[in-house]
């Protein structure tokens, strides 16, 4: 049995992955299928990020998959309503913080624990998002597609957004005092407090990164779909949280990080389900074995985290 | 330096500070003693900035000092050494030392962290307190002495004129405590003023240039460290002679055998074999790290264990959880007791009752039988003298060390135990207390029990055992007799390997 999860060990399954989908079908490995799996990852990997620096801190965001469809159903009701285009991002991005903000207080004013605020903001965004939307799928102008398909130097827009929130989030955790910070909070919150962090400070910010990044990655996915679905969204908090699980970043705090971790992570699970569709698997089963992977990995983190004997 | 001017500190009715004056000159080490509950801990409070005085003054470095919070007695330049390090093993050692400033780069890039500044600066204060490990080193891979070490660093970092050593030794092996004594020692000579918290008299004495005993909140006596005698310090801290410190057993070992073991492999290396007999305690000594908690909790079923036959009383035990053992009559007392003892925000009774509730099932209806329980727990708290204010409101995270351990001994003592696996159980722990342990081991021993008494204190074991155990790196390597006991000999075994 593995005994600890590494992102290189993640590298290797994603290696073995893409040699078993390559021998299944021809179509799998190519340039441009790689190119639609970036494309396809950016938003999972974008909302995996703002997870990350979360779990970090021993905390969880449940609520990320509603924020992916709130943020998206008030932008685009607006845009459908005559609003400019421009307007889109600034407002998806303030719905994301807004969440994020109710999150963060609730875990450090109120002391919930983040498991249960989080599991009723996402059902508060959804219950929100749904009856906005009067639970019909909102579909996007053209224009709105057009983001998705617009190219920067060559390279899609996703990926380019991508790339930059993950490095900028990469910095942070590693360069800056907030980041190395969440580490200590991660490991011992009353240690944290003794040390002098402001601890509930950091908080706060942690769970508006990942609202706000859950409003961007879910952005990103929309403007590749044209249209939001009453599901948009649903279970997202799961692959998020799964991509950084993958990765290495323990669902205990402390440990983990965004590169090569959560970005692999991510990868990973959307080389399964690109792979699947590629092989023509029955839809039916994608949830299955995500859902097996998911549980094996968090087997292998609480056995590094308690031992094998419990 | 520092000046406390007839300090006095009330919580509601209870005065647990009472009109303290002393005073500390710069460079002096003040050594401070006085049982757990004396008033210790609320004195340090005062000065963290923790509490403030119900009433007098402090005076540092020759002005009034109100720290009303905890960075501003830092900044003031006290710092704390807590027996609980402060410290993050998922972060290196430099990250550790800097966590709540570390060096920025200039310019645009001002919330980048400066690596390089922090690795020199990290290695400066390394190479002051004599830790020759890289700065990149993760705290987790250290052992507890290097972690104390530290500790001491990131005080330094500060520039404190005062550090505050609270029990900095009770984890530390014997060459660690020396090394760090010999530290303190170098701190004395740059002029850092000190304050000793300690339970180890010997310690105390040796590093300490006045010592101060506190009891009851008061101020019993503060003189020159040369001429207070250890028995006169004692005198004053619990206030009676001790002249019986270990008591003595009326009963003698019996033949008949409690517990064998065979080939018990606790690390995937050794093989232990040994057995305890009724009416006896048996010590098992080792320096730590040597081995002796992770065969106990091996045995017990809390650890991974690689094999080995256990027999008790007579019968081939099958498994070994900690629940089959408490059913069988053998309790373990843990040497962590905030992580696995305790459950520090439940009342005293919540506590105490824990492991023996099954038997408290009535047999119509299955419904606990409280009434039995409460009186049951209430006199089994008072056999144990924990000094409590009431059993069913107070939470056990307000009793000190002590108190805590004797309620976890009085829940194991619930179960009606005839083994006591009993693991560091004075650590950190004052005299009066101890000793009201030991009286109450002897008890049990007396009843019929045997006891398995883990203790990296060989004056404890040659107190209390029949007979001795010398554990060294995972092997058990010595045994002795009562009658062979010999201090250095025992020593000799402990060490010996550690230095091949």
């Amino acid at each position: 049995m593995i005994k600890r999860l590494s992102p290189y060990s993640t590298v290797i399954l994603l290696v073995l992955v893409m040699l078993l989908f390559s021998s299944l079908s021809d179509g799998f490995l190519n340039g441009r299928n790689f190119m639609n799996i970036l494309i396809q990852v950016s938003g999972l990997a974008i909302v995996a990020a703002g997870m990350t620096l979360v779990l970090i801190t021993a905390g969880i965001d449940l609520s990320v998959g509603s924020i992916m469809f709130l943020a998206g159903v008030v932008s685009g009701k607006i845009v459908v309503g005559g609003a400019p285009l421009w307007l889109a991002l600034p407002i998806a991005l303030l719905v994301g913080v807004a969440v994020g903000w109710v999150n963060g207080i609730a875990v450090v004013r109120f002391k919930i624990v983040p498991f249960i605020v989080t599991l009723a903001t996402l059902y508060m965004g959804r219950g929100f998002g749904l009856y906005i939307s009067e639970t019909r799928a909102v579909n996007l102008p053209e224009s709105f597609l057009a983001i998705g398909t617009f190219k920067l130097l060559g390279i899609p827009l996703p990926i380019v957004i991508m790339v930059l929130v993950l490095v900028v989030l990469h910095l942070v955790l590693t360069k800056t005092t907030f980041g190395r910070q969440l580490y200590a909070i991660g490991n011992d919150k009353r240690k944290s407090v003794k040390a002098g962090i402001p601890v509930n400070k950091l908080l706060i910010k942690v769970y508006l990164i990942s609202g706000l990044c859950a409003a961007i990655g879910g952005f990103v996915a929309i403007a590749q779909l044209g249209a939001i679905s009453p599901s948009f969204g649903n279970q997202s908090e799961f692959m998020a949280i799964a991509a950084a699980v993958l990765g290495g970043t323990s669902l205990f705090g402390g440990k983990g990080g965004i590169f090569p971790g959560t970005f692999i992570g991510a990868l990973l699970i959307q080389t399964i389900q690109n792979g699947l569709v590629i092989i023509n698997a029955d839809p039916y089963l994608y949830p299955l074995i995500t859902a097996s992977l998911i549980f094996v990995i968090v087997l292998i983190d609480s056995r590094e985290k308690f031992g094998s004997h419990v | 330096m520092l000046k406390l001017h007839h300090i006095g500190k009330s919580f509601g009715p209870v005065e647990v500070l009472k009109d303290i004056t002393l005073e500390v000159k710069t460079g002096e080490t003040l050594g401070l003693v006085g049982e757990n509950g004396a008033g210790k801990s609320t004195m340090m409070n005062i000065l963290g900035g923790i509490f403030a005085p119900t009433t007098g003054k402090i005076e540092f470095n020759g002005q009034a000092f109100e720290p009303v919070e905890v960075s501003e007695s830092q900044q003031s330049g006290i710092a704390f050494i807590h027996q609980e390090l402060n410290l993050f093993p998922n972060l290196s050692i430099k990250e550790n030392l800097f966590i709540s400033a570390f060096p920025k780069k200039q310019g645009f890039f001002n919330t980048i962290i400066d690596q390089k500044s922090l690795s020199s600066q990290a290695s400066a204060l390394l190479a002051e307190v004599g830790l020759s490990v890289s700065p990149s080193t993760l705290i987790g891979k250290l052992t507890n002495g290097q972690q104390q070490l530290v500790e001491i660093a990131k005080a330094l970092n500060g520039r404190p004129k005062l550090i505050i050593f609270d029990e900095p030794t009770t984890a530390l092996s014997q060459q660690e405590t020396d090394r760090l004594l010999q530290l303190i020692n170098s701190l004395k000579e740059k002029h850092i003023s000190m304050i000793f918290i300690s339970h180890n008299l010997d310690e105390v004495k040796s590093i300490a240039d006045h010592i101060a005993v506190i009891r009851d909140g008061a101020l019993i006596r503060m003189q020159e460290a040369e001429i207070y005698s250890k028995k006169e310090i004692i005198r004053d801290m619990v206030g009676r002679d001790l002249d019986q410190f270990f008591p003595i057993r009326s009963t003698h070992p019996t033949e008949s055998v409690s517990l064998e073991i065979q080939d018990l492999n606790a690390d995937g290396k050794n093989d232990l074999s040994f057995s305890i007999r009724e009416k006896e305690v048996l010590g098992l000594y080792g320096l730590v790290g040597a081995g002796r908690s992770e065969m106990a909790r091996g045995l017990y079923g809390m650890e991974k264990l690689y094999g080995g036959q256990v027999r008790w009383k007579g019968a081939q035990m099958h498994k070994l959880t900690p629940q089959n053992w408490i059913r069988h009559g053998v309790v373990y007392l843990t040497e962590d007791r905030r992580e696995e003892g305790i459950l520090a925000f439940k009342s005293i009774r919540k506590n105490v009752q824990l492991a023996a509730l099954p038997r408290f099932i009535q047999r119509f209806g299955g419904w606990l039988d409280y009434r039995s329980i409460k009186r049951e727990v209430s006199s089994k708290v008072k056999a144990t003298r924990v000094k409590y204010q009431d059993l069913e409101i107070q939470p056990v995270s307000e009793l000190s060390g002590g108190n805590q351990q004797k309620v976890l001994l009085s829940r194991w003592l619930m179960t009606n135990p005839s083994l006591l696996i009993l693991d560091e159980p004075t650590k950190g722990i004052d005299i009066g207390a101890r000793e009201e342990i030991y009286q109450l081991i002897n008890q049990l021993v007396e009843q019929g029990s045997c006891v398995l008494l883990i203790s990296s204190e060989i004056e404890e074991l040659l107190g209390m055992c029949d007979r001795i155990m010398v554990m060294n790196q995972g092997a058990l390597t010595a045994e002795f007799n009562r009658s062979e006991f010999d201090q250095s000999a025992i020593l000799k075994h402990a060490l010996k390997a550690a230095h091949d």
